[in-house]
């Protein structure tokens, strides 16, 4: 059962328009967005950067100050022009971060409740319920109350909720944050399947690059309120605009001072860069760019640091080692090697890190770097 | 929710003496008195006493209007409630104020206050007595009398039922198509049920031993207005003993009625 | 902060302490206390100024009440020194109980009809209670005012019931006051305290049903003298035309 599209009652054309602007006492909230039908946006962004108010905004449960947002050609608010679509009209699904399942129903009361509230019967209502429960995998469960359910039972049953209602927009607020790893692995496959199958805009907001990058056709980056970055996940991810973002796609971000090539950073380390800049300066690797050795290799002294290793943890299949050098390295190195190395938590060790993996701009993030190194 | 065993010693230790002590005070504080009636009364006069006519009239009485009034609280009450635990105003503040106000009242002010404004020279009574309408001595003053006491205790514990309930609920059900009333019907008001019972109990029980209020705006007749509080009163004042049993019944009755709301009602409530 | 909250405690309960025990016996100032019906509160208050007058060094402290409340509190032991009830049935049963020493009946107070000051019923005599339309009250007849207003009724055969048995005399004349009743059966005292607020209607045959005031030394007294100067001025011709300007009239010829 992989292809259940939503199929009445909701209309998929048009698009959405949103020009939003709330202002808040110390913040605002400025962002301009577009996504059409079947698109999945990934909305990223530091804790107070406005994620979450924006998909209030969306839902029509926090009123606008300026700017416009349509549907199509339906204007859903318009502050300017005193329009408003309230939040039942809109035929947004609202998955909120704590879910908010309706404590006294039942899996199935709870799915339909959209369905009853858009004017079906009861009997179809609890039909088209128990067919989203299916969908969803947790048809057996449709006559649990929530306190009854697991995290990862509930969350099907939340998404099951927003999707029986026909949305044109679905807005999930970090739909897997709460869940075991495990289960959210599995549920994050099948939320892709989900979102691959429905036709409306889905906006997904998330604290986590995988989501990110696996659910999503296209990120979105908040910053202080604005978008600093609207990109396809792979160059969002190679080019995080925010230190942030990039901190959250698992980069290393060093600060420190170029001339030419050469990076000088805090302690005295020296980085060699394949990118000519004069001035403060941010320089992003991944962690699998680094190497780890107990000896400092032959040859250039350059990017290689000694440090104390920090910690060490299982990443995937690799493991990922957190070394004191150069301010704070991460290491994602094969067990097998981390094994015959010995590798263990105050060990000192050599990190290094090769000039062409790395990647430059000038200080602060939010400005395009200045030299965009060869992509591999 | 943890399903913890609370069997046995605590987890954390015994309870601490400068917690326990004024705890077995407070216990015996109340059940003193409770004893010295229980002691005083004539317990041989019980079966004459539940005989006579005029007890039985004010029994019914008592039960019947503090019934009706906590009905009349719940119907205006939780409406304001809502208000107040749902909506942004300027006046809100003054309004929860306004509410509260008869629970610091002596009730003999309320029911001045009550002739002030139902009376026959009231601000509304006269309008009322115009149209051919006098409220006091009548058993509508009483539940009148009550529902003014007793407002507050549901309005409060209504409000905060309904503010426990997150309004986070209301927003997800407005994204699934609910207007206001259907969120109200279909998820705000089964979620707070078991809180507004609470509240309704504490109103019913405030309105069943109301005395000051009701003896001043409603007057005391056998049948209309004498509920059990103003005919103990008007015994107490020729025969003592038999205005202590008639107060142990007054407990008792309402003791049975709790246990028999809570078995059923609260009963009802957990098992939906 | 440790140890504030249980001082503050003995604080309050020292305070309250002081509040029950204040002035009995401080500084040589003896206080008379006297337990009294509510009706008779202008004449006492009256005699109350005098006999300090007459005995420096004392202070006379009036309590006003029903006389029912007022018996319970002597039997149960309440610091009193003189207690005098709007009847005698009240005063026998504190007597019995061996709480007071030889009441003497003192005064007698009769009902009269009251109605608001502007009459709205347009009440012209008692007999016209008897008319449906008149909405009056009347004290409960577990009172001794209700005892004697039910007597009254029955007498005159008036048809009619009272609207409402209100719970004491001030209670009746409350409603009549507000309006809230067309008329009110109320002590010829409380008519006369009430002032031009009433227009006061006589009830044939209340000579025959007054009800007498009766007075006593409280047998626990710590001064029963002066306890027994106070009845004596009650009695006395002084303390007789007091009452007789306050409304009540001399003592029925059924006292004891």
């Amino acid at each position: 059962m992989t292809t259940h599209r939503t199929s009445a009652g909701h209309d998929t054309g048009g698009g959405l328009h949103a020009r939003v602007r709330v202002e808040r006492p110390g913040h605002v909230l400025d962002v301009t967005l577009d996504a059409g039908p079947g698109e999945v946006l990934a909305v990223v962004g530091p804790n107070g950067s406005g994620k979450t108010t924006l998909l209030r905004c969306l839902a029509g449960l926090q009123r606008l100050h300026g700017g416009r947002l349509t549907w199509g050609d339906r204007v859903w608010e318009d502050p300017g022009s005193r329009v408003r679509v309230t939040a039942a009209e809109r035929q947004v699904g609202l998955v909120p971060q704590d879910l908010r399942l309706f404590p006294h129903l039942t899996a199935l009361d709870n799915v339909a409740f959209g369905p009853r509230c858009r004017g079906e019967r009861p009997a179809a209502a609890r039909r088209r319920a128990r067919e989203w429960l299916e969908v969803l995998g947790v048809g057996e469960l449709s006559g649990r109350r929530p306190d009854q359910l697991s995290g990862g039972q509930a969350q099907r049953v939340a998404i099951a909720r927003a999707l029986a209602a026909e949305p044109s927009l679905l807005l999930l607020d970090e739909p897997l944050a709460a869940l075991d790893p495990g289960v959210a692995m599995t549920l994050r496959l099948e939320l892709a399947r989900h979102l691959a199958a429905y036709d409306g805009v889905t906006l997904l907001v998330t604290h986590d690059a995988v989501d990110a990058l696996t659910l999503a056709h296209r990120v979105v980056v908040l910053d202080e309120g604005r978008v600093v970055q609207d990109g396809a996940p792979a160059e969002v991810a190679r080019r995080p605009a925010t230190e942030h973002v990039a901190r959250l796609v698992g980069l290393n971000v060093l600060r420190g001072r170029s001339r030419g090539t050469l990076v000088t950073l805090p302690g005295e380390a020296v980085l060699a860069t394949a990118t000519e800049h004069d001035g403060p300066v941010v320089v992003t690797f991944p962690p699998t760019a680094v190497t780890v050795a107990l000896e400092p290799s032959a040859g250039s002294a350059r990017n290689q640091w000694p440090g104390r290793i920090v910690s060490v943890a299982p990443h995937g299949l690799a493991v990922r080692v957190h070394l004191d050098a150069a301010g704070g390295v991460l290491a994602d190195v094969t067990a097998e090697s981390a094994g015959r190395l010995g590798l263990t938590p105050g060990r000192e060790v050599w990190a290094a890190v090769k000039a062409t993996e790395t990647t430059v701009r000038a200080e602060s993030f939010g400005t395009m770097p200045t030299h965009r190194p060869p992509l591999p | 929710m943890t399903r913890g065993g609370v069997t046995g010693e605590p987890a954390l230790g015994p309870p601490p003496l400068r917690l326990l002590v004024p705890a077995v005070v407070a216990g015996v504080f109340v059940a003193l008195p409770l004893l010295g009636l229980v002691l005083r009364s004539p317990w041989e006069r019980m079966p004459t006493l539940l005989a006579d006519a005029a007890v039985r009239e004010a029994l019914w009485l008592s039960v019947l209007t503090a019934t009706v009034a906590t009905a009349v609280c719940v119907v205006l009450g939780l409406p304001l409630a809502w208000t107040l635990a749902r909506t942004e105003h300027r006046g809100r503040s003054v309004v929860r104020g306004l509410v509260a106000i008869p629970l610091v009242m002596p009730p003999v002010v309320a029911g001045v206050a009550l002739l002030a404004a139902f009376g026959r020279t009231g601000l509304a009574g006269a309008y009322l007595l115009d149209a051919g309408v006098t409220v006091p001595f009548t058993t509508v003053a009483v539940v009148l009398a009550h529902t003014f006491v007793a407002l507050p205790f549901f309005v409060l514990s209504a409000e905060g039922a309904l503010r426990s309930a997150s309004s986070e609920y209301d927003a997800v059900a407005a994204t699934l198509g609910a207007d206001r009333w259907t969120t109200f019907r279909r998820v705000t008001l089964p979620m707070v049920l078991p809180g507004l019972a609470a509240g309704m109990l504490l109103a019913w029980a405030r309105s069943l031993g109301e005395f000051g209020a009701t003896v001043t705006f409603a007057g005391n007749y056998p049948g209309t207005t004498q509920t059990m509080p103003l005919l103990i009163y008007s015994v107490l004042q020729d025969d003592p003993p038999a205005a202590y049993a008639l107060s142990l019944l007054l407990v008792g009755a309402s003791v049975l009625v709790l246990v028999l709301l809570r078995d059923r009602w609260l009963g009802q409530v957990r098992a939906r | 902060m440790r140890g504030r909250c249980p001082a503050v405690v003995v604080i309050l309960l020292a305070a309250l302490a002081g509040c029950g025990g204040s002035g009995s016996n401080e500084g040589g100032d003896r206080q008379l206390r006297v337990l009294a019906a509510s009706s008779l509160t202008e004449p006492l208050d009256a005699l109350a100024d005098e006999f300090e007058a007459d005995h420096p060094g004392v202070s006379v402290t009036a309590i006003y009440g029903s006389s029912a409340t007022l018996a319970s509190q002597v039997i149960e032991g309440a610091p009193a020194d003189v207690l005098a009830t709007a009847d005698l049935d009240t005063m026998t049963t504190v007597e019995e109980a061996g709480a007071v020493l030889g009441p003497t009946s003192f005064a007698g107070n009769r009902l009269v009809l009251v109605t608001p000051a502007d009459n709205p019923a347009g009440l012209s005599s008692f007999a016209d209670l008897s008319s449906s339309e008149v909405t009056f009250v009347a004290c409960v007849e577990t009172a001794p005012c209700g005892k004697v207003a039910r007597a009254l009724l029955d007498r005159n055969g008036v048809p009619t019931q009272p609207r409402s048995l209100e719970i004491d005399v001030k209670a009746v004349l409350t409603k009549v006051t507000t309006g809230e009743a067309d008329a009110g059966l109320v002590y010829a005292s409380d008519a006369q305290a009430a002032g031009n607020e009433v227009q006061t209607f006589a009830v044939p045959g209340s000579a025959q049903e007054q009800n007498t005031y009766a007075i006593a030394v409280v047998e626990a007294s710590s001064h029963g003298d002066l306890a027994a100067e106070w009845v004596d001025l009650v009695l006395s011709e002084r303390g007789q035309s007091e009452l007789a300007e306050a409304g009540f009239g001399p003592a029925p010829d059924t006292a004891p």
